[in-house]
């Protein structure tokens, strides 16, 4: 917790910071108890690896084969490669518009999330007024709390006001359980930054509004990103809110319509399509996180080094 | 808690210089409001944050007030029941047992997945040669790469994903275990039968969680300075030695920090229940509270009586969270190495 100040330091992904980089080639040549280690280490790693990786690669295999071909082996070929399956899990079981509205709510509820997120954050974090407190441990009471003791009120919130079973109703909810981790984060962030910055505009006339929009959110990106990152994929993720909250099948979200449609596969026994959706599922992320790992990785040292 | 506010203030204060600090702080006297300000806090603070007393905290306190009465969510009364509701959550057997399962669960779940983290992450930064300076194991990212990927996998995914290698007959692990002539495991329901059950749903936890804390605790690893490492290594400190007196003590902080998330994501638990054993499992062997709580009020409607283990279920986790910050004063002291 004290290390907190180290948060400022995230723009700098984790391995560029680190004191004693790996030394990949030079030194003295390894002893025999080294080689013994390092070996030793590359087992249990590639050990490791194969056990994430394998069922991965089954899933993939298991998603071009039939259902009857699924219950033969689990580890034959497919008689030939279609993508019957994924044209099923697409179309029949409609994953592409769950996917859809996955995209709006999780883009919405971030992009509302990390508006206000930051906003909040950067009064408390440069404004001393009565309350500040007050708001400070209002905001670690929802990082702390579970979800799971808010879910029967917060139904008949959105109950209430209409909003219940519908894409809005889910975003203004994302965003709110959201908002306590983003404005916890940026908090510290913008405690990190200078102030004389923000003083020396406000001297120039700068009104708060300008002074926020045009000098301290840019001074906040690497930060921002940060946040940005562990809140989509959070997210993303999420389960108990659109299950409890969104019933109506319309509004699915790709995470409740892949359980759905899972307990519907056990009847209809439609294998081949399940892997296609899990697949379809799984890919985008994954290459989205091929593609930004490194970031990501940083954001996660960043986000837990609290 | 206090900590991290004074951690954080005392700093800044430092850094901004006397005059400019009491000039800055002067302009918000009460009689310097200008629309500008007045706008600026009611957008930036005011709107955002009774939002989120709405959505958030106002559901808080109401499923406490909620946990007193018998309240069934569609009469107009509710009659204030005081704390029967409790009473009769101590003597539902099938919620004792969610409960056991979940204690169970938030105990091995956590030492595990994070024992195997550090034990990763430790062969990864100092897995190379013992002499000159300290090394890395060669090509170590493509290790942390694999190892993260089921984190960006949803949970529910993930979870569908271990029912189908679960499968009794046509899984992959039952496949791979008659290959190597286990012929016993033909057709063994591993999420059916009560002896392995809470076992198989917790191996898939940990699969999903342990790449994600070796991430972290490299970081934290890479954090020290490798001054520290050689100077043990000087010492004459083998490699498990200065594992145990270097590593260990020196990323206290993210260790703790790790035992409460995960600690908290294992009190919850349904989305991987949700995907594996929906029912409870073999003899409710893996039934967790979240569970129970979520029947009890979406399929029974007994919203009084689900808000009651909500307010359990968070007394449990805040409970928890307090013995890892009990545990790290009552053992932190006397590993300090020198910072």
């Amino acid at each position: 917790m004290t290390q907190i100040s180290q948060v400022g330091a995230a723009p700098v992904p984790s391995g560029e910071r680190v004191p004693f980089e790996p030394a990949e080639a030079g030194g003295p040549p390894g002893t025999a108890g080294d080689k013994a280690v390092t070996g030793f280490s590359h087992t249990v790693l590639i050990i490791w690896s194969i056990l994430v990786i394998l069922p991965l690669i089954w899933v993939l295999m298991s998603s071009f084969k039939t259902s009857s071909e699924i219950f033969a082996s689990p580890f034959a070929l497919p008689a030939r490669w279609s993508f019957e399956n994924y044209v099923n899990a697409w179309t029949t079981a409609g994953i592409g518009s769950f996917f859809l509205n996955s995209v709006i709510v999780v883009a919405c509820a971030l992009i509302l999330t990390m508006l206000f997120g930051s906003m909040s954050a950067y009064v408390l974090a440069r404004f001393d007024f009565p309350g500040n407190r007050v708001v400070y441990y209002l905001m670690l009471a929802g990082l702390t709390f579970p979800i799971f003791l808010a879910i029967v009120p917060l139904f008949f919130v959105l109950r209430g006001i209409g909003l219940l079973n519908t894409l809005p109703g889910l975003i203004l909810t994302y965003a709110a359980f959201a908002f306590p981790f983003t404005v916890f984060f940026l908090y510290a962030f913008f405690r990190s930054l200078s102030k004389s910055i923000a003083e020396a505009a406000a001297v120039d006339g700068a009104g708060e509004w300008r002074i926020f929009f045009q000098i301290m959110l840019p001074m906040a990106r690497p930060g921002l990103a940060t946040v940005a990152i562990l809140n989509f994929v959070g997210l993303w993720n999420q389960f108990l809110l659109p299950i409890a909250l969104n019933t109506n099948p319309d509004n699915f979200v790709l995470t409740q319509a892949m359980a759905s449609f899972a307990s519907q596969a056990g009847y209809s026994v439609d294998f081949g399509a399940l892997f296609a959706a899990v697949v379809i599922t799984v890919v985008p992320v994954l290459i989205i996180y091929l593609i930004f790992q490194r970031q990501l990785q940083g954001s996660v040292s960043a986000g837990t080094n609290k | 808690m206090t900590t991290l506010t004074t951690g954080v203030s005392a700093p800044s204060e430092v850094s901004s210089a006397g005059g400019l600090r009491r000039i800055g702080s002067a302009r918000w006297r009460r009689r310097n409001l200008t629309f500008d300000k007045i706008s600026f806090f009611l957008v930036f603070l005011i709107i955002p944050v009774a939002f989120y007393v709405a959505f958030v905290v106002s559901p808080f306190v109401q499923a406490a007030y909620f946990s007193l009465t018998d309240w069934t969510g569609f009469t107009p009364t509710m009659n204030f029941v005081g704390l029967a509701n409790y009473g009769k959550l101590f003597t539902d057997d099938t919620f004792l047992k969610a409960m056991g399962n979940n204690i169970l669960m938030a105990i091995v779940v956590p030492i595990v997945t994070l024992g195997l983290a550090m034990f990763f992450a430790t062969l990864v930064t100092v897995g190379g040669s013992a002499r000159g300076n300290i090394r890395g194991l060669r090509n170590s990212s493509f290790y942390r790469v694999i190892s993260f990927f089921p984190y960006v996998i949803p949970a529910i995914v993930i979870g569908l994903i271990w029912s189908q290698i679960y499968d009794p007959s046509a899984g992959l692990l039952n496949g791979v275990l008659t290959r190597l002539g286990l012929e016993q495991f033909e057709s063994f329901a591993w999420l059916g039968d009560p002896r392995t059950a809470r076992w198989a749903v917790m191996f898939v936890i940990i699969w999903g969680l342990v790449g994600f804390y070796m991430v972290l605790f490299i970081a934290a690893i890479k954090g020290i300075p490798a001054e520290v490492f050689e100077a043990a290594r000087i010492d004459g400190a083998g490699r498990f030695r200065t594992a145990i007196s270097i590593t260990v003590p020196l990323t206290r902080d993210n260790v703790q920090t790790a035992f409460i998330y995960i600690g908290i994501l294992a009190l919850d638990a349904f989305v991987y229940m949700a995907a594996l054993e929906p029912g409870g499992g073999p003899d409710n062997t893996t039934l967790v509270m979240a569970q129970q709580l979520f029947t009890t009020a979406f399929t029974k409607g007994q919203f009084g009586y689900a808000c009651a283990m909500g307010v359990v279920l968070a007394v449990i986790t805040l409970a928890y969270a307090g013995l890892v910050f009990a545990a790290q004063l009552i053992f932190g002291g006397k590993s300090e190495v020198g910072e």
